[in-house]
């Protein structure tokens, strides 16, 4: 009982760590989309934050400067996608696929360049990346069953970052329904007219949510290498950015469900790695591969309306040209 | 207002206009469309610059650089088609830019009880946690002038206000009008539907091409003249035509009803006939139903209810009226939006000479399309209507209006239609043009053939048509041969003011 | 008046030469910002990328066949783009077809060659076209936005795909999950085959059958789009859905089977890898050629001619890449993918940025000379 118990907690506590860059990443694009700018680009931003996060880290020996020049790389492709597409009414899809195929690229080739380790940034030790947190009394509490299992096991021992995903949740949900900010930002993603004719200026509304999604998107991605692993690899975000775009869509571009999708889909990674090869009962071995295709093949479900419906703010994916 | 004027690129849409609205008052703006009154109240709440001429707000002078600046001012717009958000209820629309503050919580709370303030005072009665998607159309018009309201605009545009209304919505709109009066408030009511402005404004300015005709206290005013001033003295088109001989009916509608998008009704059940030989004309100002009308009975827009018979037989949704249906019927459609519509912009011109038809035997094998006849379609279409350049290979966008028009017809009228519908046949058409498209338009009378013909220039319609249907709010209120009709007459009607017995 | 109509007769030469060609170059430039970034010399990487790809026979060779599978998912794109649609999904229905033409060819050993290479063919537009199929349909009557349902089936075509290729497909007692090696009768014939039965020389390359199939492909489309009624609705759809409807024109219809021409293009990817070269089905095949698709497509200006220029232009930078890498460790073949990347950007994402000013530049020159 208690074995099973255990079990229990260690799963809930992977999938913690599994899903705080997807919540990251997706409350990241939550921002963006809501504002009417469709965010493919979840991707590259990770990507590119990952990589200044460590490769910073490395140099500097700091986690925190490390964090801060990964949010910085994710800001600016932010804007840059911003410029791209705000300013100059590009096609949204285009550039966000365009960020991700050359951060793909360049992280790669300036990670080979400057550490000559393969693409691999140098492993971080000490005060270069975010260590476990062990939470006050956690060591003696592990030991009492129920709660205290939970305590010691599951809430407490996870570095900074997880925390912080869980923080953002309702801090995101506060910002986005309970501010003016947020007031403006879902009405530039349904109505761009109304906020115009309010005297409210389209542009900055969208700037300003691309600056937030960037930084949840850097925290996301600083995630993966200074605080997961510890360090840069290659691709690491192995479409994580595309997961949290689908968990975003899952969770109807509101936080909690957002948060409940993000969970589910990193609850079934989880899974799928303990269960590899292990028969269930009365199913037999389920291949690795479909737990792994769950998360997308949910989305495609969603969206063509056979789980409910996926309603995307109304003026998303359109530039914004005052029609006078 | 003071001398404005305004242009758009070659059109000088606002001429040395000049404008005195005093406070308290409600000052009516009416005119046809195109007759610069929309630009005016555009630069009025900041959307434009003047080329020339001032604005002054209480005796001193001021300058809109945008919505901002009007609404600092104390002057608030109530937009044809509505600014709302539509999953926000209605208290937050009517927050949106003016929150008091970074956290919703106490700015709500103020609003809240101001907006039951306003409410209580002007008859604006709704519900502040209603979701504006969940309001009907009178209700949400509410909600936009409530917004103007809020911010403490003490001069309200409103812009064609009763489009979307029923009569009820519309008289109440007018209590809360006079309420606003009551109150000192200044209202600037812009319509072109007379009824309104006898019943509910204190002054009416008459504006006709850009210009300001007359300025004129409602009470010294009769609805005759207003429409002799809106509608003018023009130069008559004359287009030599001996008398029609209609012959039997080719399209018979009956109580044809459509709704728009939003579910609004445009067309509140007409009926008509069009018989060979015969143009029928359907004349009134912009927004009344005709565009409606006409792309429902193009197969474009869907239908409501009603009935649509085709030479005697009748068309019903299961052998579905579809463009592609009807031209194989014998059916032809020139679009009012030649640009979104009637041809592919980006194409070759002879691409969009064939648009429609191009499934035709006449331009394709089993598989391949036979460049060379269309471009013998299209040299034979130059050389009977005239378009220049006659180079098919040229963008469509590279043709003017006039020959852009001309690819159109050539194209509708090479089929030999037994019926055409057309959609204000010379929009942006020089005058040559236009000469050249009447007398085609006559010929095919002459043939024998039926047209339908839908334009807001009354002149147009009183060239070419041998019967004129007059339609004003979605509704036929005339039907009138033209021998026995006159301006005068037309422009009450498509006004809105039935004939004085 | 006549200024627009002057800079429109203008933009109708400028758009299809010139801008690419400058759309390149700032792609190129900013690339060599890269470069310098990490420490090399720009200059003399684009020349050592230009004799990597073309100096020698051997390297046009290969050089050609990368461009062969980058012309199937360049015209895959762009017969979507006519449609005013986004197909990201080459990917995948590249993937998903490699099953179908690794299932014929497993089964068909010992088969004439002349039958199983139609055969192929077909296959792999069929397992294409299906795996596109799905979105394509979800489009049209669901509204399910197209880029988000393909994105997905990328990587549900992974994730089904390496399930196959670990648990099923995998040749027994083997390690790396691929397929065992495909009967020779089985393979698609070579380039230097067909060439030397015609009497004529050929180096050793890579390239096979689907080269030429890619060119003649290339012809079907631009029939197909510009000489057929069927194109002639999905361009108008593409231009303007009201005018199609005017027209007479279905657009759910024609999105499907758009989309699914599209997914049978990019499905003939796997003639050229898991037929032509590797005669094997191996994880991973396509290697990124759906994405380099859209930078092709973009800069080809979705247009047959220049979806070939285009996907020779990347084919040598793939070649030309993998040459870099040797003489400037530095500079992994990477470097190419960000090149591309920018490419899409600066084709793609910033096209009316650069427009305009280009535009301008000539409007003044006509004035000026007339003056």
């Amino acid at each position: 009982m208690s074995e099973s118990l255990l079990i229990a907690a260690l799963l809930a506590a992977a999938t913690a760590r599994g899903a705080a860059p997807l919540v990251l990443a997706a409350l990241g694009g939550l921002f963006a989309e809501r504002s009417g700018i469709v965010d493919i680009g979840i991707e590259g931003k990770m990507l590119a934050s990952a990589f200044a996060a460590a490769a910073t880290a490395a140099v500097t020996g700091s986690a925190w400067v490390g964090l801060g020049a990964g949010l910085a790389a994710s800001v600016a492709l932010a804007l840059a996608h911003g410029f791209a597409c705000i300013t100059h009414h590009g096609n949204q899809v285009v550039s966000g696929m365009a960020l991700n195929i050359t951060m793909s690229g360049l992280t790669a080739v300036l990670g080979n360049a400057w550490f000559q380790q393969g693409g691999q940034t140098p492993l971080l030790g000490g005060g270069g990346r975010f260590a476990p947190i062990q939470l006050p009394g956690a060591a003696s509490l592990t030991g009492v069953p129920g709660l205290g299992l939970i305590y010691g096991e599951v809430v407490s021992g996870h570095n900074v970052l997880v925390y912080a995903a869980a923080a953002a949740v309702p801090v995101v949900a506060w910002l986005v329904y309970r501010t003016r900010f947020g007031l403006r930002l879902r009405a530039v993603g349904e109505n761009p007219g109304a906020v115009d004719t309010a005297g409210i200026s389209v542009a900055g509304t969208r700037y300003r949510a691309l600056v937030v999604s960037g930084v949840l998107c850097g925290l996301a991605g600083a995630y993966l290498s200074i605080a997961h692993n510890a360090s840069f690899i290659r691709d690491m975000s192995a479409g994580k950015g595309y997961l949290a775009l689908a968990a975003l869509i899952f969770g109807q571009w509101r936080p909690v469900p957002t948060l409940g999708a993000c969970l589910l889909f990193a609850f079934a990674d989880t899974v799928q790695a303990r269960l590899q090869g292990t028969p269930l009962p009365g199913v037999g071995v389920v291949p690795v591969q479909l737990i792994q295709a769950l998360p997308y093949v949910l989305t495609v479900a969603l969206l063509a309306g056979f789980v409910g419906r996926a309603v995307a703010p109304r003026a998303i994916g359109a530039p914004y040209a005052k029609e006078r | 207002m003071r001398g404005i004027d305004k242009w758009f690129g070659a059109v000088h849409a606002n001429r040395d206009v000049s404008l005195v609205v005093r406070a308290g008052t409600i000052h009516g703006i009416v005119g046809e469309n195109g007759a610069g009154k929309s630009t005016l109240m555009g630069i009025l709440y900041g959307y434009y610059r003047p080329d020339r001429g001032e604005i002054l707000v209480r005796g001193r002078p001021a300058v809109f650089r945008s919505a901002q600046d009007a609404l600092a001012a104390g002057i608030g717009m109530v937009h044809q088609h509505f600014m709302l958000v539509e999953p926000f209820t209605v208290l937050e629309n009517v927050v949106l830019g003016v929150e008091g503050g970074f956290r919703l919580g106490g700015g709500l709370a103020r609003a809240r009880a101001e907006l039951e303030r306003l409410g209580r005072e002007y008859h604006l009665e709704v519900d502040p946690d209603a979701r504006v998607a969940d309001l009907g159309v009178g209700q949400r018009q509410r909600v936009e002038i409530l917004k103007a309201l809020y911010r403490g605009a003490d001069l309200l545009i409103l812009d064609e206000p009763t489009a979307v209304l029923t009569p009820p919505e519309a008289d109440h709109l007018f209590e809360i009008l006079r309420a606003l009066r009551r109150q000192g408030k200044t209202v600037l009511l812009i319509t072109h539907k007379l009824r309104e402005i006898r019943e509910v404004t204190d002054v009416v300015t008459v504006m006709r091409q850009g210009r300001v005709v007359a300025t004129l206290p409602t009470a010294e005013t009769t609805a005759e003249r207003l429409a002799e001033l809106m509608v003018g003295r023009s130069v008559a088109l004359r287009v030599d035509k001996t008398p029609s001989r209609p012959g039997e009916p080719v399209l018979e509608v009956e109580d044809l009803v459509v709704e728009d998008g939003w579910g609004v009704r445009r067309v509140k059940g007409v009926s008509f006939a069009v018989r060979r030989g015969e143009i029928v004309g359907v004349a009134g100002v912009a927004g009344n139903g005709q565009s409606e009308l006409l792309e429902a009975l193009a197969g474009i827009r869907p239908v409501t209810s009603g009935q649509i018979h085709w030479k005697a037989r009748e068309l019903t949704d299961a052998a579905p009226r579809s463009p592609r249906r009807w031209r194989q019927l014998g059916l032809s459609h020139v679009p009012e939006d030649r640009h979104r519509m009637g041809l592919v912009i980006p194409f070759a011109g002879r691409e969009s000479a064939i648009l429609g038809y191009h499934g035709d035997a006449t331009y394709n094998g089993p598989i391949r399309l036979h460049r060379g006849a269309v471009a013998a379609s299209w040299d034979r279409q130059v050389a009977e209507f005239d378009i220049r350049p006659g180079d098919g290979l040229l963008p469509t966008s590279a043709f003017s209006g006039g020959n852009q028009q001309k690819i159109v017809l050539a194209r509708e009228l090479d089929r030999n239609p037994d019926l055409l519908l057309i959609g204000q046949p010379t929009r942006g058409v020089d005058i040559g043009a236009i000469e050249f498209i009447h007398r085609r338009l006559v010929a095919l009378r002459d043939a024998g053939k039926a047209l339908l013909v839908v334009s807001v220039e009354l002149d147009e319609i009183l060239a070419l048509a041998d019967r004129i249907l007059v339609m004003h709010d979605g509704r036929i209120v005339g039907d009138v041969p033209r021998a026995s009709a006159s301006e005068r007459e037309l422009g009450l009607m498509m006004a809105g003011v039935s004939e004085p017995s | 008046m006549n200024e627009s109509r002057e800079s429109r007769s203008v933009a109708a030469w400028v758009a299809p030469a010139l801008l690419p060609a400058i759309n390149l170059a700032l792609a190129l430039a900013l690339s060599a910002v890269v470069i310098v970034l990490v420490g090399e010399n720009p200059l003399r990487a684009l020349r050592l990328l230009a004799t990597g790809a073309f100096g020698n026979a051997e390297a046009i060779g290969y050089t050609l066949y990368y461009a062969t599978s980058f012309v199937f998912t360049g015209l895959a794109v762009a017969v979507a783009f006519h449609g005013g649609l986004f197909n990201i999904g080459a990917e995948g229905q590249a993937y998903i077809a490699g099953l179908g033409v690794a299932l014929l060819c497993l089964g068909a050993g010992g088969w004439p060659t002349v039958l199983v290479v139609p055969a192929a063919v077909l296959v792999a537009g069929a397992f294409g076209a299906g795996w596109a199929f799905v979105p394509a349909w979800l489009q049209a009557k669901r509204g399910s936005h197209v880029v988000i349902t393909t994105i997905m089936f990328n990587f549900i075509a992974s994730a089904v795909m390496t399930h196959l290729l670990v648990n099923v497909l995998i040749k027994p007692g083997q390690q790396s999950p691929e397929t065992r090696e495909f009967d020779p009768s089985t393979w698609l014939p070579q380039l230097a085959e067909v060439a030397g039965a015609l009497g004529v020389e050929i180096g050793r390359s890579p390239l096979n059958l689907s080269s030429l199939l890619a060119l003649g492909a290339g012809a079907l489309v631009w029939l197909y789009l510009w000489h057929t009624r069927w194109g002639y609705e999905l361009r108008a759809l593409g231009h303007s859905e009201a005018a199609a409807v005017y027209g007479g024109i279905v657009p759910a219809r024609i999105v499907i089977v758009a989309l699914s021409i599209s997914g049978a293009l990019a499905g003939m990817v796997s003639l050229n890898e898991v037929m032509g070269v590797q005669h094997r089905l191996l994880m991973n095949f396509p290697g990124g050629a759906g994405y380099v698709g859209i930078a092709v497509a973009l800069m080809g200006r979705n247009h047959p001619i220049g979806i070939v220029l285009a996907a020779i232009l990347f084919g040598g930078l793939y070649q030309g890449g993998a040459e870099l890498s040797f003489d400037m460790p530095k500079l992994t073949r990477d470097m190419v993918v960000v090149i591309q990347g920018l490419i899409i950007l600066v084709c793609g994402a910033l096209e009316h940025a650069l427009r305009g000013p280009v535009e301008a530049l000539f409007r003044r020159s006509p004035a000026a000379s007339q003056a």
